[in-house]
């Protein structure tokens, strides 16, 4: 019997269409686009002028706060302008525009592909060069990574999940990065757990990637207490608050962080970015991200640079097919519609997901018949149904005692309901009103 | 039989005697002191409920005007001056006359203006939609259409035009109650003076971006670029963030600044024609 | 751009699953159960059926159109399922006459009164039924002879009437059980009583289906029908003389089919397992009190109305195991 969650969950088409494919270099574009808020928190602080000229891996944005991260130039070239340019979240994003000339790196960054496996730095130093390096979170959350190492007084961690379930249909960057950087994860990982204190680590994969189990299973004897545990597959496994459920059989309590229950999750990218950021000084400037689609020619994994518009992963992956109804960055669960082309690859963009015309309409919504299947696939044990009529009718008192801040917006209930009803569009609204309501409250 | 009936009586009247004692007392030691006054005071006011006014419904605002010392912080939009003064008039309070104001929707992209880039497939919901994205066309800032403030207006003083894509305040009806203003994501709506045939001048966008950007996105979009604000001659416009803005407080009505906008952002409404100044000019430079 | 994006929140992919296709995999559950009941009724059933089904669609039809003013959505099956269902619960020798008036009440009363689909409180078929066991007592109780049957007698009786009408004159169980079909007939559905309550193997069957195609779970139908023969069989165990094995009362009757295909209807039941076992218990003992102590010899649908009732309640008060809370 495989472990996993225990409350709610679905199991939408996988379509992992990009599986097994090389990851791939894209080539660099002409000029990229470096939002300075790629990350939950406080937006960066552009240091670059117009007209200066940087070197791939120079900070050009200070984190703004303690919760915020360095922004680092992902390319060589000149600073063309710092102005708004639209983004993922389908706003105008103030950012550093950077026309690419050549590409010369810092010296200081190991560009060589070398496995590096000693290391001798403590703890506070590995947070220290993480922090530099300007890590989030790369599986979509983008959580700037050093601020979970530091847990809030009192609390300690004993357990480092690494999240290698990748759990979003179609996308498989997660999946093609542990094929092919096992060590290297490995050695991130041992980083984390130095830096963590923690004696324990396990990478949690689901059961839909036995190769990579395998792999993992067998390398990891050579590192010692890390353990590897095969998921069953279901979405959305890959929740931070799930996966731990999933391995260790703690619930992170309402309202609370996963280190409340003694755990710290992390992605297998993000394992990756921290081994690179101090085995090799190499700062976040590069990311997986898969090209999909059903009508897509060549669906691939490619390495871009932070900034790079998804334009021209479209175009490396064979162009935009003729009947393209929708764009997506990130998963079909999850990710953000965008409106064009022009949006660049972020830290936290795992893939480009291209819909047909088909695929891109929902149906019209009927009256719910109350058949309970949101309630029985909500992992966080809400009921859906409940929560969408009353931020519908601004019944906010009674949405924040049904627990309308728990969500954790994974879209189980709206991909489940079979009458079609906008159950996620109406929960986020209140969502916010709740949440605004409650930090009215507080002052 | 009929000591039955006897019995009957006396039972039910023993029973209803002694519930009216206890009721009696009961309601003697719960017994509430109201201030008749909040019943006189709610009788004048409108009775919408609207919230308008800041509080929950009329009897809390009368129960406010009640208990406060000075009216200078209350005002009931819908009634006006003329009921605060008579709410007054009951308090042996002083009312402050306080302009009467009508609610603007200072977005004019209609279809034409402000060309639709994609389609959005959500609920038909303004702030469901602005958690999304910015919008079906390519102005961040301006009108969604899905008709918010038209949901919460309880005077029906709000319009959908289908035909321009941006829903209009229907001056007549409107009672400045403020709701559609706290309903709209994009904060579009603002509560500005009330003239005298309900004239306007105002500038009907939000657009913050730069000028270019802002043009490419809709055709009568604010630039920004200041004109206006050099032709005022009552301090009344002043531009921010690419963005001019009127304030209706100081505004003369002199309608100059709508001549000089490049990009008729700035909309007059309700005046007589124009007269053609053509003419005029020719015989000031014969001069 | 000639070729415009479409935007919307996530997520942006669906199971494909419908509320049309539910109601149609309930259909085909119920399909056995109709082949049946022709097989034992003759013509008859087919007859009642139709004109159930015709007058349940049209009312839905008429009364959206003309009365509502609503685009009609007779297409997505819950009419349908309501017209077989009422007719499962009347005897194959009703007057046309009668179905009519019970599909009215089904879907005039019981459904669109509430605003249709989704809004209605209590069962649209066992509105109707009841409905015209109230009103029609004779007629709703004039059971035709089976065609299984060695008999020239016109109408039979139904198990549970036989037992009623016996234990009230009298005689002790012991004696009953002659004239009582045996448990394997009640089983197969050689028997007497409505359209759809006789076989409860094929019900069985059918729920079986619902429950592999997820349409349904397995809260309710055991719930009802653990309560009925736990109490049941506690009776029995106290006074075997004055009341029947649990096992004439599970297998008669309209329990299998009020447990599996009505008592589950979505609209009507509880959202949460544990809600849908409160109310699955409170059908059985409900359905149980009447059969043994009303002046009814079938209570299923009483109790699934009254339950029915308190679904709001349950739903309000039982809610699911949150994540992260004790």
């Amino acid at each position: 019997m495989l472990k996993t969650f225990k409350t709610g969950g679905v199991h939408p088409p996988e379509n992992k269409l990009s599986a097994g494919k090389f990851i791939e270099v894209l080539p660099l574009p002409a000029s990229v686009f470096i939002p300075v808020s790629q990350h939950i928190g406080a937006p960066s602080i552009p240091v670059v002028k117009r007209g200066d000229v940087v070197k791939t891996g120079q900070m050009i944005a200070k984190s703004g706060g303690f919760v915020s991260a360095n922004i680092h130039s992902s390319v060589s070239g000149k600073v063309k302008k710092i102005d708004s340019q639209i983004d993922a979240s389908g706003y105008m994003k103030q950012g550093i525009f950077i026309d690419v000339e050549g590409d010369e790196w810092l010296d200081e960054i190991d560009q060589s592909e070398e496995l590096m496996k000693e290391f001798d730095l403590n703890g506070e130093e590995i947070i220290k060069k993480i922090q530099d390096a300007g890590i989030v979170g790369l599986g979509g959350a983008t959580f700037p990574t050093h601020v979970k190492l530091i847990p809030p007084k009192g609390m300690k961690a004993d357990i480092l999940i690494i999240n290698g379930v990748e759990c979003e249909p179609y996308l498989t960057s997660d999946h093609q990065l542990m094929m092919e950087k096992v060590e290297e994860i490995l050695v991130g990982t041992r980083l984390l757990m130095k830096a963590l204190q923690v004696e324990r680590a396990v990478i949690g994969i689901e059961n839909n990637k036995p190769d990579a189990i395998r792999l993992f299973t067998e390398k990891a004897k050579e590192y010692g207490h890390i353990d590897v545990t095969a998921l069953k597959v279901k979405y959305p496994q890959g929740g931070e608050k799930q996966l731990i459920r999933a391995v260790t059989g703690r619930e992170v309590p309402s309202g609370g962080l996963p280190v409340a229950v003694g755990a710290v999750v992390s992605n297998v990218g993000t394992s990756f970015a921290v081994y690179e950021a101090i085995q090799k000084n190499k700062p976040l400037v590069e990311r997986i991200v898969t090209i999909t689609g059903k009508e897509v020619a060549k669906p691939s994994n490619f390495r871009v640079r932070i900034g790079t518009p998804i334009s021209m992963l479209v175009e490396a992956a064979g162009g935009l097919p003729e009947n393209t109804g929708k764009i997506i960055c990130g998963g079909p669960m999850m990710g953000k519609a965008v409106t064009s082309l022009e949006v660049p690859v972020t830290k936290g963009t795992s893939g480009v997901l291209l819909l047909k015309k088909q695929e891109s309409k929902r149906k019209n919504a009927i009256a719910c018949i109350r058949c309970s299947r949101c309630v029985s696939v909500c992992p966080m044990g809400l009921e859906p149904y409940l929560l969408m009529t009353l931020s519908e009718k601004q019944i906010f008192d009674q949405a924040e005692g049904n627990r309308i801040m728990d969500c954790i917006e994974c879209g189980s209930c709206s991909f489940t309901c079979p009458s079609d009803r906008p159950l996620l569009d109406y929960i986020r609204l209140g969502k916010g009103k709740v949440g605004q309501i409650i930090r009215t409250r507080k002052k | 039989m009929s000591i039955t009936i006897v019995y009957t009586i006396v039972t039910l009247s023993a029973i209803g005697t002694s519930a009216a004692v206890i009721l009696y007392f009961v309601a003697q030691k719960f017994k509430v002191y109201e201030d008749p006054r909040i019943d006189q005071v709610e009788e004048i006011l409108p009775a919408a409920n609207c919230g308008g006014c800041g509080y929950a419904g009329c009897r809390a605002f009368a129960e406010a005007c009640v208990n406060a010392t000075s009216l200078d912080d209350l005002n009931c939009p819908v009634g006006g001056n003329e009921t605060m003064s008579k709410v007054a008039e009951i308090l042996g309070l002083e009312a402050v006359k306080k302009d009467a104001k009508v609610a603007y929707i200072r977005c004019n992209g209609t279809c034409d203006q402000r060309p639709k880039t994609n389609t959005f497939d959500g609920v038909g919901n303004c702030a469901v939609a602005a958690l999304v994205y910015g919008g079906e066309s390519d102005c961040q800032w301006g009108c969604l259409g899905y008709g918010d403030c038209f949901d919460v207006c309880d005077f029906d003083a709000i319009e959908l035009r289908a035909d321009l894509g941006v829903p209009k305040v229907i001056d007549d009806k409107c009672v400045a109650c403020g709701a559609c203003v706290d309903a709209c994501p994009r904060d579009l709506i603002e509560l500005r003076k009330r003239f005298p045939k309900d004239r306007k001048v105002v500038v009907a966008c939000r657009n913050q971006d730069k000028g270019g950007v802002a043009r490419k996105a809709c055709s009568v979009a604010c630039i920004g670029c200041g004109k206006c604000e050099k032709e005022c001659k009552f301090d009344a416009i002043t531009i921010e963030n690419n963005l001019a803005f009127i304030d209706s407080d100081k505004c003369k009505l002199c309608r100059k600044c709508v001549s000089v906008c490049p990009t008729h952002s700035i909309i007059e409404e309700n005046f007589p024609p124009r007269k053609v100044k053509v003419e005029i000019e020719e015989c000031s430079t014969a001069k | 751009m000639s070729n415009i994006l479409t935007v919307s929140p996530s997520p942006h992919v669906h199971s494909g699953d419908s509320t049309k296709k539910i109601m149609y995999r309930v259909i085909y559950a119920l399909i056995p159960a109709i082949i049946w009941s022709v097989f034992v009724f003759g013509l008859d059933a087919l007859r009642v059926t139709f004109i159930a089904v015709a007058a349940c669609l049209a009312f839905e039809y008429l009364i959206q159109k003309f009365l509502m003013k609503l685009q009609p959505s007779v297409t997505d099956g819950s009419a349908l399922v309501t017209g077989i269902l009422l007719a499962f619960n009347v005897p194959a020798g009703i007057p046309w006459w009668i179905i009519v008036i019970g599909a009215l009440a089904a879907i005039g009363i019981g459904k669109l009164s509430f605003g249709g689909l989704g809004s209605n409180i209590f069962n649209p078929a066992l509105v109707g039924r009841v409905f015209l066991l109230i009103s029609f007592p004779v007629q709703m109780t004039t059971w035709p002879v089976i065609r299984q049957a060695e008999t020239d007698a016109l109408t039979s009786a139904t198990p549970l009437g036989i037992l009623k009408e016996g234990l009230i004159s009298g005689k002790p169980v012991s004696q009953l059980a002659g004239e009582l079909p045996s448990a394997q007939d009640m089983l197969l559905g050689i028997t007497g009583g409505s359209l759809g309550e006789i076989s409860a193997l094929l019900l069985i069957l059918g729920g079986l289906f619902l429950i592999y195609k997820k349409v349904i779970t397995w809260h309710i139908p055991v719930s009802v029908i653990g309560t009925v023969a736990l109490v049941a069989g506690a009776f029995w165990l106290t006074d075997p003389q004055s009341y029947i094995q649990p096992v004439y009362h599970v297998l008669t009757g309209g329990i299998m089919l009020g447990a599996i295909f009505m008592a589950t209807d979505m609209v009507t039941s509880p959202m949460t397992p544990k809600g849908q076992i409160i109310y699955g218990v409170g059908i059985g003992v409900i359905t149980i009190s009447i059969r043994l102590f009303g002046a009814y010899p079938e209570g299923i649908s009483f109790a699934i109305l009254i339950m029915n009732a308190f679904t709001p309640l349950i739903n309000t008060y039982v809610k699911p195991k949150r994540f992260g809370r004790k």
